[in-house]
């Protein structure tokens, strides 16, 4: 058995959220009508254990960014919880929610934007451990993390308009690897990148799972990538859970609609050469 | 009928799109006949929407065309900006991938296709206004009285593209050119537009060049494919022969990085084959085959001269093409 699939089926959930909803209130349709409400999550119960490589699908809207948001506390939910380590990390206390938000960290979907484009990648790289007050021999650290990610030491000195985008989505990467956390969410990482590199991204993250022992949400609206990478797969529409799977019982029996939906999007150049990839 | 006694939608020979000393398109031929469907595939930065721009002569300031174009009788690389503008909506039309920023913004979607409509074909304004309604009951949009109505950000991403999608066939068009149309789209979305796209072009007889970088969307679309990689064609054939037996190294390795629900393991441990490395800039491409640096099978040879079409034998820019078994190599 590999890595991915080798914690104890019984090992308790390192993040977690019960019963999560969030409200939104959008804008007037009327001068003095009422402002319409939006339940963009609703009633969600999620989690991942250490060393496990989860999914989250589900069509454009239906809330995955908006749970990552709760996931890594940048938002607090109108109802229920977010656990990290089994402790709530809005009533857990300072010190806990300091351990919460250094063992969390995210990369998102465009590298282009989320690196500040007049920084050189070493100053971006440290970044994170200078807004967590995290002490201790950056310089080691950065070359540590470098290596995980497949990069060069000169990389440091460059500026972000010198990568290609898989090469800036592995410093993206690094960085949020900096803090050394526990879990990495993904948002769409590879969905702004070429089908090469893509497979690149996709390969990194496998492996930091299963060098070391990360958790990882992956997020996409593509079901066969998040198949590849993960091994529990969570299927999100209108902002509820519709489904839970491994990812390929999910492709093969959908039950629920939003995941015969996802299922039948994905073209395959085989079904295309086949001539029925638009039945 | 639309389609006419020329031989092809379009013929391309030898095009150079290039600004100063910057060439991103570096001597790509391809011919579309009536009714054909090509894809061109390829990296970003590849050339792809660049070659789009010279067929539709909207490149942007500063970059010069070389090289023929032919479409309806004319070369387009001679004719002036009013003769091209004339054609763009007519006999050849493009989609972009980003629908949004290609509508205006300040005008209803309703009179920005009628206008097309009554600018091509003389119809006075209630002609083309029906013919509007009926385009976008063709595109499976709701409610088209309404439809017609709304500004172009109050409609949703996949009903905009319909939209440029109407836009461009509004005047049955001998060559559609649709760069990523759907790259922009949510998955389940994306599926609808392509499934629209192939009838309408199919009902009209007009030509497709579809521009991607998704290989199962070309599998799924074209006859033909071309692969592109830093300007250049590296291989060209019907889609059936380049995709089941790719030649050049280059396709090889886009088709291995697909991820497929077939190549993913029960156990997680399955892994994606993935091109090293990256495209190279345009202003220090590599002597010799532009893909070398990447390539599992290059020699010195490959490093020195740069391999032509056919160099060997095969419709491929490759001094050591993927044999098929039992196939000897041409000398
Ligand atoms: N700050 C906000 N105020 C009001 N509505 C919001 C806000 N943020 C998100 N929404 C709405 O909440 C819903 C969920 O949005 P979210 O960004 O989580 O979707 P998503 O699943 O990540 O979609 P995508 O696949 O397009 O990224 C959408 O209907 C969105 O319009
Ligand atoms: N407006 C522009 N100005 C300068 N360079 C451009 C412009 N548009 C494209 N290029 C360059 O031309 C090359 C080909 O680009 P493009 O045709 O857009 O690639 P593709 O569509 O295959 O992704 C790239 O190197 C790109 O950076
Ligand atoms: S010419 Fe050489 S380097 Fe280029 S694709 Fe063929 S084998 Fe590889
Ligand atoms: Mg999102
Ligand atoms: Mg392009």
């Amino acid at each position: 058995m590999s890595a991915v699939t080798s914690f104890p089926a019984d090992a308790r959930p390192l993040l977690e959220v019960r019963q999560l909803s969030q409200v939104y209130n959008l804008n007037r349709q009327k001068l003095f009508a009422p402002r319409p409400k939006l339940k963009v999550l609703d009633s969600i119960d999620f989690s991942v254990r250490p060393g496990e490589a989860v999914g989250l699908v589900g069509e454009s809207g239906s809330g995955k960014t908006t749970l990552t948001r709760m996931l890594t506390g940048v938002e607090r939910p109108g109802d229920g919880q977010v656990l990290y380590d089994g402790v709530d990390v809005w009533t857990g206390g300072e010190a806990h929610r300091k351990l919460f938000r250094r063992s969390v960290q995210v990369v998102l979907q465009n590298p282009r934007s989320s690196l500040d484009p007049r920084m050189r990648v070493g100053t971006s790289l440290l970044e994170p451990l200078r807004s967590l007050k995290i002490e201790g021999d950056h310089g080691t650290r950065v070359l540590e993390v470098l290596d995980q990610v497949g990069l060069d030491k000169n990389a440091l000195e460059r500026f972000p308009h010198e990568f290609s985008g898989g090469q800036l989505q592995r410093i993206a990467i690094a960085r949020a690897l900096m803090p050394g956390p526990k879990v990495l969410i993904a948002d769409e990482p590879v969905s702004a990148l070429d089908v090469s590199i893509q497979a690149q991204v996709l390969n990194l993250l496998k492996d930091l799972v299963r060098d070391l022992g990360l958790s990882l949400v992956f997020i996409a609206h593509d079901l066969s990538v998040v198949a590849y990478t993960t091994s529990k797969v969570y299927v999100m529409s209108s902002g509820k859970i519709v489904e839970v799977g491994k990812p390929l019982d999910l492709f093969r029996t959908p039950q629920a609609e939003a995941t015969q939906a996802l299922v039948g999007a994905v073209l395959s150049v085989e079904a295309g050469l086949a001539g029925n990839a638009l039945a | 009928m639309t389609i006419s006694a020329k031989p092809h939608a379009i013929e391309v020979n030898n095009l150079v799109v290039s600004n100063g000393d910057v060439t991103a398109v570096r001597g790509v031929s391809f011919t579309i006949p009536h009714g054909g469907r090509m894809g061109l595939v390829g990296e970003s930065g590849s050339g792809k929407s660049m070659t789009a721009l010279a067929l539709m002569g909207l490149l942007p300031m500063g970059w010069n065309t070389h090289g023929s174009i032919l479409h309806d009788g004319v070369d387009l690389v001679t004719q002036s900006d009013k003769a091209l503008s004339s054609r763009r909506g007519r006999t050849l039309s493009m989609v972009f991938q980003d629908p949004l920023s290609s509508l205006n913004p300040v005008r209803r979607v309703g009179d920005q296709i009628s206008s097309v409509i009554r600018r091509h074909t003389g119809a006075d304004r209630k002609v083309a206004e029906a013919q509007t309604i009926e385009l976008i009951k063709q595109m499976n949009l709701p409610r088209p009285e309404q439809l017609v109505r709304a500004y172009p950000h109050e409609i949703s991403g996949g009903q905009r593209q319909r939209i440029m999608i109407a836009m461009a066939l509004a005047c049955y068009p001998q060559l559609i050119i649709a760069d990523e149309p759907t790259t922009a789209l949510d998955v389940t979305v994306q599926k609808q537009v392509l499934r629209l796209l192939n009838g309408a072009v199919r009902d009209r007889g007009s030509a497709l060049l579809m521009i991607t970088h998704d290989l199962p969307i070309i599998a799924a679309m074209c006859d033909t494919v071309a692969v592109m990689y830093a300007g250049r064609i590296v291989e060209i054939g019907p889609v059936q022969e380049v995709f089941r037996n790719p030649r050049h190294h280059y396709t090889r390795g886009l088709l291995d990085s697909q991820p497929t629900m077939d190549n993913i393991a029960l156990d997680g441990s399955s892994r994606l084959v993935s091109i090293p490395g990256m495209v190279p800039p345009l202003h220090s491409l590599p002597t010799g085959c532009a893909f070398n640096p990447r390539c599992p099978a290059a020699t010195d040879k490959c490093r020195e001269i740069m391999p032509e079409l056919g160099s060997d034998g095969v419709s491929a820019a490759c001094w050591h093409p993927i044999r098929l078994a039992g196939e000897v190599a041409a000398q």
